[in-house]
């Protein structure tokens, strides 16, 4: 009796346990396998011409994707240029004078959830404020669009960032008889300055591959053009198109494309750890 | 009283110093204001715009655009029913697949894992969750769709599929690409989100709980199962939910491999619709009228909802938030 429930408890204890390993092999080699398919794939198309031609028309042999990397690096910088300030100073203001106000509260739990909003929602919104307005798809909007996205990230890692430094430095500075706002811009955002800087790397990781705002707002250009106030061409939007496509050099630029969009949002987020460990 | 007003006496130039940096702190207080309702003024911004926007398609089909499977540009009859039916199928689905994997890998990194390959295989798990969604669409539209129509769907169909009633499920056509598709992609896609959440919350669980269940000679699993879980249930449950939010608003992902159609089949092999994938097809070649104006009333439909689950999700986090204050 007493033998039987003791073999009942280990045999449920082993067989939990081993599908939890289970569990985590089978993560990984999803892992393993997205990542070698990216890498022997994308290797293939790799070449000068890749880097320097843009996309080739329809069925035509060669070409590259250099107007879609210079659509996309425009993009992605001016969108971090305009949001982070604005997530900064949003993220001042709910760490440093948040305590007691309701807006704080509100905005606090509205960016939580806008973290995590369906970003094919925010290029409807843009689409209908900005690109149907004045008629025409450009890069503007769809740095409008990318911005709406980034700033969530920026605002809530400066926030939990700038919570993290310690009060007596910010008592100190006061006690000296420093402004607040200069407490808040040379102290305290000074002594958060590497927590701040994984939030931003954060956010360009995250907005270098959305590519479901950009089908509305950008679009896609096929040829090079660095005219902001024109339909852009991007890595996300030309991906997608060339991808389900029935042409095999579109597919293999394709391929091409994500392994570079992977490569940086991996870089990019990798950097953000080496930050953020190099300050705790 | 008058000794202490007169040590405090001000000379002209510092009560012009102080007053300019009161003007200074105030304005700095009402900028960085500012840009904090800005995240209110755009959610208010989205939600008044996709009214206005789909206020055509709801006036002309009313309620009923909700619950209409119809779907139709030539006749101009539009019904929501076979987007939000395939947006929350794949969402469901992908997160029953989910949830087991991503409790296996929480309690592997926080019971059972070696400390030197903790923080690589956690990272590893991160990595996972930043890799762009048009990958994990890509991968399924070319690498999984076509191995899961040659090896898993037929043995699917010979196995549950001849299982009378659930059977209906797991018939018809193996194309690969379809509803059961894109909800193995998005679980794929899910799991490092709900896994991350859950380690979190378990790693709060204070170690005197779990010694104390260990030390009367409780087994690993049973600490787990008996300790771990009833004490972080709200944060599981709400990782869980956060979970479902992403699977519900993924986009490529989707739209690569659930093929597309409008129709609603009893099948899971079947091609389907999701709110986002009909939104990412259509959107582009819509005429100004009726046929835009209902992918904006998807659109708002689709935002509503995941704001609901989110919402819930935010709730339940911050409830384990403040257990874990006011235990530790």
């Amino acid at each position: 009796m007493e033998t039987g429930i003791y073999n009942k408890r280990k045999r449920s204890n082993k067989v939990g346990l081993t599908l939890s390993m289970f569990a985590m092999v089978l993560g990984m080699v999803v892992l393993l396998w997205i990542l070698f398919i990216l890498f022997t794939k994308g290797f293939a198309a790799l070449n000068f011409n890749f880097f320097t031609e843009s996309t080739p028309a329809a069925g035509s042999a060669g070409g590259g994707l250099a107007n879609a990397m210079v659509g996309s690096l425009m993009m992605v910088t001016s969108c971090t240029l305009i949001s982070t300030p604005i997530g900064v100073l949003a993220g001042i203001f709910l760490a440093e004078y948040g305590d007691r106000s309701r807006i704080a509260s509100i905005t606090r739990f509205v960016t939580d959830i806008m973290l995590s909003a369906p970003s094919i929602v925010i290029g409807l919104f843009v689409y209908a404020i900005y690109v149907a307005q004045v008629k025409h798809f450009s890069g503007w909007a769809g740095t409008l669009a990318l911005s709406l996205l980034a700033v969530p990230v920026i605002l809530k890692t400066t926030e939990n960032m700038l919570r993290l430094v310690p009060g007596t430095l910010r008592e100190a500075a006061y006690a000296l008889g420093t402004p607040k706002w200069k407490v808040s811009l040379s102290v305290i955002l000074r002594a958060a300055k590497s927590g701040v800087m994984t939030g931003i790397l954060l956010a360009i990781a995250r907005v270098s591959g959305e590519t479901a705002p950009l089908l509305f707002t950008a679009l896609n250009n096929q040829f090079f053009s660095s005219n902001m106030n024109k339909p852009m061409s991007n890595l996300p939007v030309v991906i997608y198109q060339f991808a389900l496509s029935p042409y095999e050099n579109w597919v293999n630029l394709a391929w091409g494309g994500a392994l570079l969009i992977t490569l940086t949002v991996l870089g990019l987020n990798i950097l953000a750890r080496v930050f953020f460990r190099e300050k705790s | 009283m008058t000794g202490m007003s007169s040590g405090i006496q001000l000379t002209a130039q510092t009560a012009k110093i102080v007053r300019i940096q009161r003007i200074q702190d105030f304005l700095f207080h009402k900028v960085t204001l500012f840009f904090a309702s800005l995240v209110l003024i755009v959610l208010a911004g989205i939600l008044i715009s996709l009214i206005i926007t789909s206020w055509p398609a709801l006036s002309e089909f009313g309620p009923g655009f909700f619950f209409s499977s119809e779907w139709d540009v030539v006749n101009q009859k539009f019904g929501g029913l076979t987007s939000i039916y395939g947006t929350l199928v794949t969402a469901v689905l992908a997160l029953l697949i989910a949830v087991p994997i991503s409790f296996g890998i929480a309690v592997f990194l926080t019971e059972m894992c070696p400390n030197w390959l903790r923080r690589p295989l956690g990272t590893a798990v991160e990595l996972l969750a930043a890799v762009p969604s048009i990958i994990y669409g890509m991968f399924g539209l070319f690498v999984f769709a076509p191995l899961f129509a040659e090896y898993v769907q037929p043995a699917l169909t010979s196995t549950i599929g001849q299982v009378p009633v659930i059977g209906a499920l797991f018939t018809g056509a193996p194309n690969g690409i379809g509803l059961l598709c894109a909800a193995l992609i998005l679980a794929f896609m899910v799991v490092p989100f709900i896994t991350s959440v859950m380690r979190d919350v378990f790693e709060i669980v204070p170690p005197v709980l779990k010694e104390s269940a260990y030390g009367i000679g409780c087994t690993t699993w049973e600490v787990v199962t008996r300790i771990v879980l009833p004490y972080t249930q709200a944060g599981v449950v709400g990782g869980i939910m956060l979970g479902l939010g992403r699977a519900l608003g993924e986009t490529m992902a989707v739209t690569f491999v659930i093929g597309n159609a409008h129709r609603i089949k009893a099948s899971l092999f079947a091609p389907g619709s999701s709110i986002a994938s009909t939104l990412a097809n259509e959107f582009g070649e819509a005429e100004p009228g009726l046929h835009y104006s209902s992918l904006f009333a998807l659109g708002l439909a689709l935002f509503i909802i995941t704001f609901i689950v989110l919402a819930a999700a935010k709730w339940m986090l911050a409830r384990m938030e403040k257990q874990k204050g006011a235990k530790s």
